[in-house]
């Protein structure tokens, strides 16, 4: 007994310390994925046995961007860059003036915001053609986003004094009604691939 | 108490282990929260193209993914290097997309199935008349539902 003596264990308190000190290295080194995106709504599918139903939509109240395959831009009949797209689409989407060539306006009763004339009607057709590039739709996409987007947060600005994201149901609801997202993808053309309306 | 030592043979102290457990809890309560599962091996490359207004995706659980892109190199041999569409693990053809999308659906719970998500995972390189068809059949499968991946830009107004 005398001879074989045990030495004291190693203090293990700090032992806690250092796992902690990994723990707050890990969570902040590490960047969690996240998926982020552009969220869009398709349309109802035709009838496979319809054709595709006459535009009935007053000529005024139509936004047509067409992209070719080149990824260049055609914008109510004129060329344009990406970067001017936005603009010009919040004065269609806006119609400040009520000028006559840009979308017809509506007196609508919203609650919230009373009675408020809005261009109910109005619809941005995008276009696109089979060799364009996905980045480049994406760009068009997220421009046309970025016009409503920005037309809504001035309105909420205006009338509750906050950014659109901070309003309440309610008020982002109002909101919403006042400019409508109406980005609609104009039915393809027939390019040889799938065909539209089978199965 | 104060004893001199004089004894020669000496036994190392044993390693105190009682904070392993603490420490192996700690990791693995870190990893659960961390961990994103992986969905599925790319078998295609997917560069998500860049956009500035993009929003969270909520709700993991209802969205499927449907990844448009080149075959990666390894799979080239086989594949080819034109953009293919991957669904799930595997690689597909776009007949069997709407098949796929009809058939996640009816596994999901009743109240979620109107609920679904579909999210478009192309490169952003692709062209547009595979991402039209894709959009398409989704149509068809009445996954009107979508979402364009993007990755955010940092805008400089």
């Amino acid at each position: 007994m005398g001879k074989k003596r045990k030495t004291s264990e190693i203090n293990s308190s700090s032992m806690a310390d250092i796992a902690f000190l990994l723990l707050i290295f890990f969570l902040v080194t590490t960047s969690m994925s996240t998926s982020t995106g552009l969220s869009r709504r398709l349309p109802q599918p035709l009838p496979p046995d319809m054709k595709i139903p006459p535009v009935d939509v007053n000529k005024r109240n139509i936004f047509v961007v067409k992209i070719n395959s080149q990824n260049q831009l055609l914008v109510q009949g004129q060329e344009m860059s990406v970067k001017e797209l936005r603009a010009k689409a919040k004065e269609f989407i806006q119609n400040e003036a009520n000028d006559p060539s840009l979308p017809v306006k509506t007196m609508v009763n919203i609650p919230l915001l009373g009675n408020i004339e809005i261009t109910k009607e109005h619809v941005i057709s995008l276009q696109n053609d089979v060799d364009t590039q996905y980045q480049a739709y994406i760009e068009v996409q997220n421009e046309l986003v970025a016009a409503y987007n920005e037309l809504r947060n001035e309105i909420s600005k205006q009338k509750f004094g906050k950014n659109f994201a901070d309003l309440d149901k309610d008020q982002s609801k109002a909101v919403q009604d006042v400019y409508p997202q109406k980005i609609s993808e104009a039915e393809p053309k027939n390019y040889g691939g799938v065909k539209n309306g089978t199965n | 108490m104060a004893q001199i030592r004089k004894d020669k043979e000496r036994e190392t102290p044993a390693l105190s282990t009682s904070s392993l457990p603490d420490i192996i809890f700690m990791f693995l309560f870190f990893f659960m929260a961390v961990t994103t599962m992986k969905e599925v091996t790319f078998k295609v490359r997917v560069t998500a193209p860049f956009a500035s207004e993009v929003q969270k995706l909520d709700n993991k659980s209802l969205t499927r993914y449907v990844y448009v892109g080149k075959p990666m190199e390894q799979y080239k041999k086989l594949f080819g290097s034109e953009t293919r569409i991957q669904l799930g693990d595997v690689f597909a053809d776009i007949s069997e997309l709407e098949n796929f999308i009809v058939s996640e659906r009816s596994a999901m719970k009743e109240t979620d199935q109107n609920l679904m998500t579909v999210s478009i995972k192309a490169d952003k390189d692709t062209k547009m008349g595979i991402v039209n068809d894709i959009k398409q059949s989704l149509r068809r499968a009445y996954a009107l539902k979508i979402v364009y991946t993007a990755n955010k830009t940092v805008v400089n107004n």
